[in-house]
């Protein structure tokens, strides 16, 4: 089997992360409940007529693949494969309304087109006229995973040489109503500085896209090598632990291996106890560092936690707002991701120096 | 009548999200597809639900869309003559 590489890393955050040549060295602070991404000039890379008929989400995506095509040097790419729990929200809400609206007449075509889940893979596809393999998984948090577990495994397989793998949400007016009537979104507005110590339920919302080029050549631009990816649709609290060692046990690891743990706390009351059991239990003795508060909760934003470990092997550096404790290792060789929302859709993401 | 042209150069932009356009720099007879404003076949069947759900007009054949489409003269002068509200 072959060796998997990310050669390149994009994103578009609440926080000023697309420029790939700083790494979270200016930080946006908030004071709220949802959080939108810090855009970059869409129009320096979608031309006009192309980004009429884009919302934000097809946007982002379309921008960030950009982003990780240059970095990586590659023109076009054997497979692109998106993530999204939510996919193209703001025309599926369009859409849905003007059905209502209008009494199921006067259907207009754009939004209807542009509200599927795989409109961001499908656009991206158009723009590099890349008639390759296109997918998209729609699996809640575990979206993400699913599209970087398949390119994974064509890589290995040596079905590919280059794939395009991201995860994309947009928040959707309507949809964050709901969410906030089911108390998904926290109650009260908080900051970078206090959402995890809050004491309430639910998180903060937010979007973004978060791509990366993957590929079983490892390139002068490379930032890690992906070891594994797994992902537990159901995972009891207790049984997180052992399931982590035994993850590792089958890549040949031990926790003492770890320098660094990524972790998905959101500040939500009842279940960020599933990262605190690891952070105060096995990872203990590990480097920790956590995200979410900069740039809230998405069902792909675990993609923000790969691109904060790939960043972190390259560039051996670990911004302060990111560490959860003051355990600190020569070297950063080996880095574990973990993410759950709601108790469900665990994920676990193996990454090694390269 | 010429209400009626201003009215549809606001709709197309608005509803054909025509982000770099303004009212003004549609001329009465500039085309409206090809190389005036490069409209598409989508742009089409969303100005053919307008004219229904707006002027009550219901095209049959989209293939009159071609020659109603032309320019906002054109479609001023279709819509003057068959709207039923």
């Amino acid at each position: 089997m072959k060796k998997v590489f990310i050669n390149s890393i994009a994103s578009i955050s609440s926080q000023k992360t697309f420029d790939n040549s700083v790494f979270l060295n200016e930080i946006i602070d908030y004071n709220n409940t949802v959080i939108f991404a810090h855009d970059p000039d869409y129009k320096q890379y979608i031309p006009p007529a192309a980004a009429r008929r884009m919302a934000k989400g097809i946007k982002m995506g379309v921008v960030a693949s950009k982003i990780a095509m240059d970095e990586a040097g590659i023109e076009t790419v054997d497979a692109i494969i998106t993530g999204t729990g939510m996919g193209c929200m703001i025309d599926s809400e369009k859409f849905v309304s003007a059905i209502i609206d209008n009494n199921e007449q006067y259907l207009t075509p754009t939004s209807f087109i542009q509200s599927t889940h795989n409109t961001v893979a499908g656009q991206i596809a158009l723009g590099m006229e890349c008639k390759a393999y296109n997918f998209t998984y729609v699996h809640s948090a575990i979206s993400f995973e699913s599209a970087l577990l398949d390119a994974k495994m064509q890589l290995e397989n040596d079905e590919a040489e280059h794939i395009l793998v991201g995860g994309v949400e947009e928040l959707g007016e309507h949809t964050t109503k709901v969410h906030r009537t089911i108390n998904h979104i926290k109650p009260e507005a908080v900051t970078i500085s206090t959402v995890l110590n809050s004491k309430t339920e639910g998180a903060v919302f937010s979007e973004g896209a978060n791509f990366f080029a993957v590929s079983n050549e490892k390139r002068e631009s490379c930032y890690a090598e992906l070891l594994a990816v797994e992902t537990y649709n159901t995972l009891q609290k207790e049984r997180v632990s052992e399931t982590i060692e035994y993850f590792l046990e089958e890549n040949n690891l031990k926790i003492d291996n770890i320098d660094l743990v990524v972790l998905g706390n959101n500040g939500d009351v009842e279940f960020d106890s599933y990262y605190t059991q690891l952070s105060e239990g096995m990872f203990r003795q590990t480097q920790q560092v956590f995200y979410k508060h900069l740039v809230g909760e998405n069902n792909t934003v675990s993609a923000f936690g790969i691109w904060l470990a790939s960043k972190i092997i390259k560039i051996q550096s670990i911004p302060e707002i990111l560490k959860i404790n003051s355990i600190a290792t020569s070297e950063v060789k080996t880095v574990l991701c973990y993410n759950q929302y709601r108790g469900q859709n665990h994920s676990l993401v193996l990454l090694k120096k390269c | 009548m010429s209400d009626l042209k201003q009215e549809l150069k606001e709709k197309i932009i608005e509803q054909l999200n025509l982000e770099e356009i303004s009212v003004a720099d549609i001329a009465d007879d500039d085309a409206l597809f090809g190389d005036g404003l490069g409209l598409d076949s989508i742009d089409a069947l969303e100005l053919i639900v307008m004219l229904d759900k707006d002027y009550g007009i219901r095209l049959s054949d989209p293939k009159e869309g071609r020659k109603i489409f032309e320019s906002v003269q054109v479609m001023a002068d279709y819509i003057q003559e068959h709207r039923t509200k």
